[in-house]
Protein backbone atom coordinates (compact mmCIF):
# COMPACT_ATOMS: atom_id res chain seq x y z
CA UNK A 1 0.00 0.00 0.00
CA UNK A 2 2.86 2.30 1.13
CA UNK A 3 5.05 1.44 -1.93
CA UNK A 4 1.91 1.66 -4.25
CA UNK A 5 1.55 5.73 -2.77
CA UNK A 6 5.24 6.07 -2.82
CA UNK A 7 5.54 4.60 -7.03
CA UNK A 8 2.75 6.98 -7.81
CA UNK A 9 3.76 10.12 -6.20
CA UNK A 10 6.87 9.39 -7.45
CA UNK A 11 5.69 9.12 -10.87
CA UNK A 12 3.55 12.25 -11.05
CA UNK A 13 6.47 14.10 -10.29
CA UNK A 14 8.94 12.70 -12.65
CA UNK A 15 5.81 13.02 -15.39
CA UNK A 16 5.17 16.50 -13.73
CA UNK A 17 8.46 17.95 -14.88
CA UNK A 18 8.80 15.56 -17.94
CA UNK A 19 5.74 16.09 -19.64
CA UNK A 20 5.78 20.16 -20.27
CA UNK A 21 9.07 19.78 -21.13
CA UNK A 22 8.00 17.54 -23.67
CA UNK A 23 5.19 19.14 -25.58
CA UNK A 24 7.68 22.01 -26.12
CA UNK A 25 9.32 19.53 -28.69
CA UNK A 26 5.64 18.66 -29.65
CA UNK A 27 4.52 22.18 -30.34
CA UNK A 28 6.83 22.68 -34.26
CA UNK A 29 7.22 20.19 -36.82
CA UNK A 30 10.70 19.83 -37.92
CA UNK A 31 10.64 21.89 -40.72
CA UNK A 32 8.41 25.06 -38.94
CA UNK A 33 11.29 24.64 -35.97
CA UNK A 34 13.90 25.02 -38.98
CA UNK A 35 12.59 27.90 -40.16
CA UNK A 36 12.11 29.42 -37.36
CA UNK A 37 15.66 28.87 -35.81
CA UNK A 38 17.41 30.06 -38.76
CA UNK A 39 15.55 33.67 -38.77
CA UNK A 40 17.53 36.76 -37.96
CA UNK A 41 15.59 37.46 -34.42
CA UNK A 42 16.46 33.37 -33.43
CA UNK A 43 20.19 33.34 -34.95
CA UNK A 44 20.73 36.99 -33.46
CA UNK A 45 19.73 35.85 -30.24
CA UNK A 46 22.16 32.82 -30.74
CA UNK A 47 24.51 34.73 -31.37
CA UNK A 48 24.60 37.11 -28.19
CA UNK A 49 23.58 34.11 -25.33
CA UNK A 50 27.19 32.22 -26.99
CA UNK A 51 29.24 35.25 -27.07
CA UNK A 52 27.62 36.54 -23.86
CA UNK A 53 28.22 33.16 -22.45
CA UNK A 54 31.69 32.47 -23.74
CA UNK A 55 33.00 35.65 -22.32
CA UNK A 56 31.66 35.31 -18.59
CA UNK A 57 32.61 31.67 -18.48
CA UNK A 58 36.07 32.83 -19.75
CA UNK A 59 35.95 35.05 -16.64
CA UNK A 60 34.45 33.18 -13.99
CA UNK A 61 37.22 30.16 -15.35
CA UNK A 62 40.01 33.36 -14.86
CA UNK A 63 38.72 34.51 -11.86
CA UNK A 64 37.40 32.11 -9.76
CA UNK A 65 40.08 29.14 -10.14
CA UNK A 66 42.15 31.24 -7.67
CA UNK A 67 39.79 32.21 -5.55
CA UNK A 68 38.55 28.26 -5.33
CA UNK A 69 42.18 27.49 -4.68
CA UNK A 70 42.65 29.87 -1.80
CA UNK A 71 38.94 29.06 -0.50
CA UNK A 72 40.31 25.34 -0.54
CA UNK A 73 43.79 25.08 0.61
CA UNK A 74 44.33 29.05 2.49
CA UNK A 75 43.79 29.57 6.21
CA UNK A 76 43.39 33.56 7.10
CA UNK A 77 40.74 35.32 8.78
CA UNK A 78 37.47 35.91 7.25
CA UNK A 79 37.85 32.93 5.16
CA UNK A 80 34.31 32.00 5.88
CA UNK A 81 32.97 35.10 4.93
CA UNK A 82 34.01 35.09 1.97
CA UNK A 83 32.75 31.46 1.65
CA UNK A 84 28.94 32.82 1.78
CA UNK A 85 29.58 35.74 0.25
CA UNK A 86 30.55 33.48 -3.17
CA UNK A 87 27.52 31.16 -2.26
CA UNK A 88 25.15 33.87 -1.95
CA UNK A 89 24.00 34.61 -5.37
CA UNK A 90 23.01 30.79 -5.60
CA UNK A 91 20.50 31.91 -3.29
CA UNK A 92 19.65 35.67 -4.05
CA UNK A 93 16.75 36.03 -6.75
CA UNK A 94 18.14 36.95 -9.96
CA UNK A 95 15.74 39.91 -10.29
CA UNK A 96 17.56 41.02 -6.69
CA UNK A 97 20.88 40.76 -8.25
CA UNK A 98 20.06 43.13 -11.65
CA UNK A 99 18.65 45.50 -9.23
CA UNK A 100 21.94 45.05 -7.07
CA UNK A 101 24.12 45.27 -10.31
CA UNK A 102 22.52 48.46 -11.62
CA UNK A 103 22.76 50.64 -8.25
CA UNK A 104 26.46 49.19 -8.25
CA UNK A 105 27.27 50.02 -11.84
CA UNK A 106 24.41 51.79 -13.46
CA UNK A 107 24.60 55.56 -14.77
CA UNK A 108 24.13 56.67 -11.14
CA UNK A 109 25.77 54.10 -9.27
CA UNK A 110 28.39 53.47 -7.09
CA UNK A 111 30.89 53.11 -9.51
CA UNK A 112 29.67 55.73 -11.63
CA UNK A 113 32.27 58.49 -10.05
CA UNK A 114 34.66 56.17 -11.81
CA UNK A 115 33.34 54.83 -14.86
CA UNK A 116 31.78 58.88 -15.58
CA UNK A 117 35.53 60.36 -16.47
CA UNK A 118 36.00 57.30 -18.37
CA UNK A 119 32.62 57.67 -20.39
CA UNK A 120 32.56 53.79 -19.84
CA UNK A 121 28.56 53.24 -19.57
CA UNK A 122 27.77 49.21 -18.34
CA UNK A 123 24.01 48.89 -17.75
CA UNK A 124 21.76 47.86 -20.78
CA UNK A 125 25.29 47.16 -22.90
CA UNK A 126 26.40 43.53 -24.09
CA UNK A 127 29.06 44.24 -21.18
CA UNK A 128 26.11 44.29 -18.73
CA UNK A 129 24.68 41.00 -19.84
CA UNK A 130 28.27 39.16 -19.38
CA UNK A 131 28.47 40.93 -15.97
CA UNK A 132 24.91 39.46 -14.89
CA UNK A 133 26.10 36.10 -16.18
CA UNK A 134 29.25 36.32 -13.95
CA UNK A 135 27.61 37.21 -11.17
CA UNK A 136 24.96 34.38 -11.10
CA UNK A 137 26.93 32.09 -12.61
CA UNK A 138 30.38 32.20 -10.97
CA UNK A 139 29.63 30.76 -7.55
CA UNK A 140 28.40 27.55 -9.36
CA UNK A 141 32.12 27.14 -10.58
CA UNK A 142 33.45 28.18 -7.20
CA UNK A 143 32.16 25.64 -4.93
CA UNK A 144 32.78 22.90 -7.47
CA UNK A 145 36.63 23.65 -7.89
CA UNK A 146 36.55 25.00 -4.16
CA UNK A 147 35.60 21.06 -3.69
CA UNK A 148 37.86 19.54 -5.82
CA UNK A 149 41.24 21.79 -5.13
CA UNK A 150 40.82 20.30 -1.58
CA UNK A 151 40.01 16.67 -2.48
CA UNK A 152 43.84 17.11 -3.97
CA UNK A 153 46.81 15.62 -1.56
CA UNK A 154 49.19 18.06 -0.72
CA UNK A 155 51.88 15.35 -1.22
CA UNK A 156 51.63 15.48 -4.93
CA UNK A 157 52.02 19.51 -5.00
CA UNK A 158 55.28 18.32 -2.27
CA UNK A 159 56.60 15.91 -4.79
CA UNK A 160 56.15 18.18 -7.64
CA UNK A 161 58.42 20.60 -6.02
CA UNK A 162 60.64 18.50 -4.90
CA UNK A 163 61.47 17.14 -8.47
CA UNK A 164 62.17 21.04 -9.30
CA UNK A 165 58.44 22.10 -10.53
CA UNK A 166 57.74 25.76 -9.46
CA UNK A 167 54.49 26.77 -7.68
CA UNK A 168 52.95 27.63 -11.03
CA UNK A 169 53.63 24.86 -13.18
CA UNK A 170 52.80 22.75 -10.03
CA UNK A 171 49.40 24.31 -10.02
CA UNK A 172 49.17 23.66 -13.88
CA UNK A 173 50.29 20.23 -13.91
CA UNK A 174 49.47 18.97 -10.91
CA UNK A 175 46.78 20.43 -9.09
CA UNK A 176 44.38 21.20 -11.83
CA UNK A 177 44.41 18.18 -13.58
CA UNK A 178 43.87 16.41 -10.43
CA UNK A 179 40.65 18.45 -10.02
CA UNK A 180 39.91 18.78 -13.29
CA UNK A 181 36.70 15.91 -13.21
CA UNK A 182 35.77 18.87 -10.52
CA UNK A 183 36.90 21.96 -12.31
CA UNK A 184 34.74 20.99 -15.87
CA UNK A 185 31.71 19.78 -14.05
CA UNK A 186 31.83 22.97 -12.21
CA UNK A 187 32.38 24.99 -15.40
CA UNK A 188 29.42 23.25 -17.30
CA UNK A 189 27.13 24.13 -14.51
CA UNK A 190 28.34 27.84 -14.54
CA UNK A 191 28.18 27.94 -18.21
CA UNK A 192 24.41 26.41 -18.03
CA UNK A 193 23.06 28.95 -15.29
CA UNK A 194 24.40 31.47 -16.97
CA UNK A 195 22.96 31.00 -20.74
CA UNK A 196 19.76 30.55 -19.08
CA UNK A 197 20.33 33.62 -16.87
CA UNK A 198 17.01 36.02 -17.34
CA UNK A 199 16.01 37.61 -14.16
CA UNK A 200 19.22 39.81 -13.09
CA UNK A 201 19.64 40.46 -17.40
CA UNK A 202 16.52 41.69 -18.25
CA UNK A 203 16.98 44.18 -14.96
CA UNK A 204 20.58 45.26 -15.50
CA UNK A 205 21.03 44.84 -19.13
CA UNK A 206 17.60 45.26 -20.24
CA UNK A 207 15.57 43.40 -23.85
CA UNK A 208 17.80 44.87 -26.38
CA UNK A 209 17.22 43.06 -29.66
CA UNK A 210 20.64 42.66 -31.02
CA UNK A 211 22.76 43.83 -27.96
CA UNK A 212 21.45 42.27 -25.12
CA UNK A 213 18.74 39.49 -26.03
CA UNK A 214 20.09 36.39 -24.84
CA UNK A 215 18.06 33.33 -25.51
CA UNK A 216 15.90 33.33 -23.01
CA UNK A 217 15.00 37.35 -23.24
CA UNK A 218 14.31 36.32 -26.67
CA UNK A 219 11.56 33.67 -25.60
CA UNK A 220 9.91 35.89 -23.25
CA UNK A 221 9.72 38.92 -25.66
CA UNK A 222 8.41 36.04 -28.24
CA UNK A 223 5.48 35.53 -25.96
CA UNK A 224 4.72 38.85 -25.39
CA UNK A 225 4.88 40.33 -28.70
CA UNK A 226 2.39 37.09 -29.81
CA UNK A 227 5.15 35.28 -31.90
CA UNK A 228 4.42 31.77 -29.98
CA UNK A 229 6.24 29.82 -32.19
CA UNK A 230 9.88 31.58 -32.45
CA UNK A 231 9.42 31.33 -28.54
CA UNK A 232 8.80 27.76 -28.74
CA UNK A 233 11.79 26.91 -31.15
CA UNK A 234 14.05 29.13 -29.26
CA UNK A 235 12.87 27.05 -25.86
CA UNK A 236 13.46 23.58 -27.83
CA UNK A 237 17.22 24.77 -28.18
CA UNK A 238 17.79 25.95 -24.68
CA UNK A 239 15.89 22.85 -23.21
CA UNK A 240 18.06 20.72 -25.68
CA UNK A 241 21.34 21.93 -24.29
CA UNK A 242 19.77 21.53 -20.80
CA UNK A 243 19.39 18.31 -21.26
CA UNK A 244 22.88 17.81 -22.81
CA UNK A 245 24.60 19.23 -20.15
CA UNK A 246 22.59 17.20 -17.15
CA UNK A 247 23.72 14.24 -19.01
CA UNK A 248 27.56 15.94 -19.43
CA UNK A 249 27.15 16.64 -15.81
CA UNK A 250 26.48 13.27 -14.64
CA UNK A 251 29.62 11.72 -16.82
CA UNK A 252 31.99 13.93 -15.01
CA UNK A 253 30.45 13.04 -11.51
CA UNK A 254 31.17 9.16 -12.59
CA UNK A 255 34.78 9.73 -13.39
CA UNK A 256 35.62 12.09 -10.71
CA UNK A 257 33.94 9.58 -8.36
CA UNK B 1 77.52 17.11 1.93
CA UNK B 2 74.70 17.91 3.77
CA UNK B 3 74.98 20.20 7.13
CA UNK B 4 71.86 21.15 9.08
CA UNK B 5 71.53 22.39 12.75
CA UNK B 6 68.22 23.07 13.58
CA UNK B 7 65.59 23.61 15.69
CA UNK B 8 62.13 23.41 15.93
CA UNK B 9 59.05 23.26 17.84
CA UNK B 10 57.23 19.90 17.34
CA UNK B 11 53.73 19.53 19.41
CA UNK B 12 55.35 17.20 21.64
CA UNK B 13 58.82 17.91 21.92
CA UNK B 14 60.86 20.48 20.44
CA UNK B 15 63.45 19.23 17.43
CA UNK B 16 66.93 20.34 18.26
CA UNK B 17 69.89 18.86 16.21
CA UNK B 18 73.06 19.54 14.68
CA UNK B 19 73.92 16.88 11.84
CA UNK B 20 75.79 15.80 8.55
CA UNK B 21 75.13 13.79 6.04
CA UNK B 22 78.78 12.84 3.97
CA UNK B 23 77.82 11.09 0.58
CA UNK B 24 76.86 8.04 0.90
CA UNK B 25 73.79 6.26 2.78
CA UNK B 26 73.35 7.16 6.29
CA UNK B 27 70.10 5.35 8.26
CA UNK B 28 68.23 7.68 10.50
CA UNK B 29 66.31 5.45 12.88
CA UNK B 30 64.07 5.90 15.81
CA UNK B 31 60.43 5.28 16.68
CA UNK B 32 57.69 6.65 15.50
CA UNK B 33 57.13 10.04 15.89
CA UNK B 34 60.87 11.19 17.19
CA UNK B 35 61.30 13.86 14.30
CA UNK B 36 63.03 11.88 11.49
CA UNK B 37 60.71 12.82 9.01
CA UNK B 38 60.11 16.56 10.07
CA UNK B 39 64.01 16.55 9.51
CA UNK B 40 63.68 15.28 6.07
CA UNK B 41 61.06 17.77 5.24
CA UNK B 42 63.21 20.45 6.81
CA UNK B 43 66.47 19.12 4.85
CA UNK B 44 64.12 19.10 1.43
CA UNK B 45 62.23 22.22 2.39
CA UNK B 46 59.02 21.28 2.53
CA UNK B 47 58.93 22.16 6.06
CA UNK B 48 60.58 25.35 7.84
CA UNK B 49 63.20 25.44 10.92
CA UNK B 50 62.12 28.14 13.49
CA UNK B 51 66.26 28.47 13.81
CA UNK B 52 69.47 27.06 12.29
CA UNK B 53 70.92 26.55 9.25
CA UNK B 54 70.67 24.05 5.91
CA UNK B 55 73.29 23.68 3.51
CA UNK B 56 74.16 21.24 0.92
CA UNK B 57 78.09 21.05 -0.67
CA UNK B 58 78.69 24.24 0.83
CA UNK B 59 75.14 26.21 -0.10
CA UNK B 60 73.33 27.56 2.08
CA UNK B 61 69.73 26.42 1.41
CA UNK B 62 68.30 27.92 4.61
CA UNK B 63 69.53 30.03 7.42
CA UNK B 64 67.71 33.38 8.91
CA UNK B 65 68.35 35.23 5.95
CA UNK B 66 67.91 32.79 3.01
CA UNK B 67 65.32 30.40 2.17
CA UNK B 68 65.82 28.44 -0.93
CA UNK B 69 62.02 27.05 -1.99
CA UNK B 70 61.45 23.34 -2.26
CA UNK B 71 61.49 23.58 -6.09
CA UNK B 72 65.23 25.04 -6.55
CA UNK B 73 66.97 22.74 -4.16
CA UNK B 74 67.90 19.92 -6.01
CA UNK B 75 67.36 17.37 -3.10
CA UNK B 76 64.85 14.25 -4.23
CA UNK B 77 62.35 13.24 -2.12
CA UNK B 78 61.43 9.62 -1.87
CA UNK B 79 57.71 9.89 -0.04
CA UNK B 80 56.08 7.25 2.17
CA UNK B 81 53.34 6.17 -0.11
CA UNK B 82 55.53 7.46 -2.94
CA UNK B 83 52.96 10.11 -4.07
CA UNK B 84 53.31 8.78 -7.55
CA UNK B 85 51.61 11.07 -10.24
CA UNK B 86 48.03 9.15 -10.80
CA UNK B 87 47.26 11.08 -13.74
CA UNK B 88 50.43 10.61 -15.67
CA UNK B 89 52.15 7.03 -16.67
CA UNK B 90 55.18 5.82 -15.88
CA UNK B 91 57.35 7.00 -18.18
CA UNK B 92 55.84 10.68 -17.30
CA UNK B 93 56.68 10.37 -13.61
CA UNK B 94 60.38 9.55 -13.83
CA UNK B 95 60.77 12.16 -16.54
CA UNK B 96 58.83 14.87 -14.14
CA UNK B 97 61.82 16.24 -12.70
CA UNK B 98 63.72 16.53 -16.06
CA UNK B 99 60.72 18.20 -17.54
CA UNK B 100 60.60 20.75 -14.58
CA UNK B 101 64.42 21.55 -15.87
CA UNK B 102 63.08 22.32 -19.14
CA UNK B 103 64.83 18.83 -21.14
CA UNK B 104 63.25 18.12 -24.30
CA UNK B 105 60.65 15.35 -24.38
CA UNK B 106 62.83 13.07 -25.95
CA UNK B 107 66.08 13.77 -23.42
CA UNK B 108 63.10 13.14 -20.69
CA UNK B 109 61.76 9.71 -22.54
CA UNK B 110 65.49 8.61 -22.82
CA UNK B 111 66.55 9.03 -19.51
CA UNK B 112 63.54 7.72 -18.04
CA UNK B 113 63.66 4.77 -20.11
CA UNK B 114 67.65 4.08 -18.97
CA UNK B 115 66.17 4.61 -15.09
CA UNK B 116 63.80 1.96 -15.86
CA UNK B 117 65.60 -0.46 -17.41
CA UNK B 118 68.24 -0.14 -15.10
CA UNK B 119 65.61 -1.43 -11.92
CA UNK B 120 63.74 -3.91 -14.35
CA UNK B 121 61.02 -2.23 -14.84
CA UNK B 122 61.41 -0.98 -18.22
CA UNK B 123 57.92 -2.90 -19.73
CA UNK B 124 56.02 -0.48 -17.53
CA UNK B 125 56.77 2.37 -19.15
CA UNK B 126 52.95 2.68 -20.50
CA UNK B 127 51.55 1.98 -17.33
CA UNK B 128 49.79 4.03 -14.99
CA UNK B 129 50.58 3.92 -10.61
CA UNK B 130 47.10 2.29 -10.23
CA UNK B 131 47.75 -0.30 -11.68
CA UNK B 132 51.51 -1.28 -10.46
CA UNK B 133 52.23 -3.74 -7.42
CA UNK B 134 54.15 -1.96 -4.10
CA UNK B 135 57.24 -3.15 -5.01
CA UNK B 136 56.81 -1.83 -8.41
CA UNK B 137 55.81 1.39 -7.11
CA UNK B 138 58.72 1.86 -5.20
CA UNK B 139 60.96 1.45 -7.87
CA UNK B 140 59.53 3.98 -9.93
CA UNK B 141 59.52 6.37 -7.32
CA UNK B 142 63.42 5.86 -6.84
CA UNK B 143 63.64 6.11 -10.42
CA UNK B 144 61.32 9.23 -10.73
CA UNK B 145 63.66 10.85 -7.95
CA UNK B 146 66.77 9.79 -9.31
CA UNK B 147 66.58 10.55 -13.58
CA UNK B 148 67.10 14.13 -13.04
CA UNK B 149 70.72 13.69 -11.12
CA UNK B 150 69.85 15.37 -7.46
CA UNK B 151 72.74 16.52 -5.31
CA UNK B 152 71.13 14.50 -2.34
CA UNK B 153 68.37 11.61 -1.83
CA UNK B 154 65.92 11.38 0.73
CA UNK B 155 63.64 8.55 1.49
CA UNK B 156 61.23 8.34 4.00
CA UNK B 157 60.60 4.60 5.02
CA UNK B 158 60.52 3.55 1.65
CA UNK B 159 59.55 0.18 3.21
CA UNK B 160 56.23 0.72 5.28
CA UNK B 161 54.21 0.69 2.14
CA UNK B 162 55.36 -3.01 1.50
CA UNK B 163 54.42 -6.21 3.25
CA UNK B 164 56.78 -8.44 4.88
CA UNK B 165 58.23 -10.76 1.96
CA UNK B 166 58.32 -7.82 -0.67
CA UNK B 167 60.24 -5.74 1.92
CA UNK B 168 63.54 -8.24 2.18
CA UNK B 169 63.36 -8.34 -1.13
CA UNK B 170 63.12 -4.38 -2.31
CA UNK B 171 65.61 -3.72 0.81
CA UNK B 172 68.62 -5.87 -0.93
CA UNK B 173 67.59 -4.22 -4.39
CA UNK B 174 67.33 -0.58 -3.34
CA UNK B 175 70.38 -0.95 -1.23
CA UNK B 176 72.48 -1.99 -4.54
CA UNK B 177 71.19 0.93 -6.24
CA UNK B 178 72.03 3.20 -3.79
CA UNK B 179 75.34 2.29 -3.37
CA UNK B 180 76.42 3.24 -6.59
CA UNK B 181 74.66 7.11 -5.89
CA UNK B 182 77.67 9.57 -5.31
CA UNK B 183 75.31 12.47 -3.14
CA UNK B 184 74.83 11.79 0.58
CA UNK B 185 71.38 9.51 1.16
CA UNK B 186 69.15 9.86 4.23
CA UNK B 187 67.00 6.97 5.00
CA UNK B 188 64.85 7.41 7.38
CA UNK B 189 63.10 3.72 8.82
CA UNK B 190 61.77 3.10 12.36
CA UNK B 191 62.74 -0.38 12.12
CA UNK B 192 66.03 -1.57 13.42
CA UNK B 193 66.43 -4.31 11.08
CA UNK B 194 66.66 -1.94 8.49
CA UNK B 195 69.52 -0.38 9.69
CA UNK B 196 71.64 -3.42 10.44
CA UNK B 197 70.76 -4.99 7.09
CA UNK B 198 72.48 -1.44 5.46
CA UNK B 199 75.05 -1.36 7.30
CA UNK B 200 77.19 2.31 6.79
CA UNK B 201 76.52 5.25 9.43
CA UNK B 202 73.29 5.50 11.54
CA UNK B 203 71.77 8.49 13.36
CA UNK B 204 69.56 7.42 15.74
CA UNK B 205 66.93 10.34 16.91
CA UNK B 206 64.91 10.24 19.84
CA UNK B 207 62.18 13.19 20.75
CA UNK B 208 63.65 15.23 18.88
CA UNK B 209 67.28 14.55 19.60
CA UNK B 210 70.22 12.82 18.14
CA UNK B 211 70.63 10.03 20.80
CA UNK B 212 73.45 8.03 18.79
CA UNK B 213 75.41 8.57 16.08
CA UNK B 214 77.68 6.03 14.99
CA UNK B 215 79.81 4.37 11.72
CA UNK B 216 79.61 0.49 12.12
Amino acid sequence: MIRAAVAFGATLLVLFIAIPLATLYAHLSPGRFAALITSPDALSALRISLVTTACSLALTLLLGTPLAYVLARGRFAGRDVVDAIVDLPIVVPPAVAGLALLFAFGKYGLAAPMLGPLHVQLAFTTAAVVLAQVFVGAPFYVRAARTGFASVERVYEEASATLGMGPLRTFARVTVRLAMPALAGGAVLAWARSLGEFGATIMFAGNLPGVTQTLPLAVYLGLENGDVDLAAALAVVLVTVALAIVVLARLLERRSA
Amino acid sequence: MIELRVSKTLREFTLDVDLAFDRGVTLLVGPSGAGKSTLLRIVAGLDRPDAGRVMLDGRVLHDSRVDVPAFRRDVAYVFQEYALFPHLDVLDNVGYGLAARGASRSAQSTAARAWLERLGIGALAKARPRELSGGERQRVALARALAWKPRALLLDEPFAALDETLRLRVRDELRATLASLDVPVVLVTHDESDAIAFGGPIVRLERGRVAESSRL
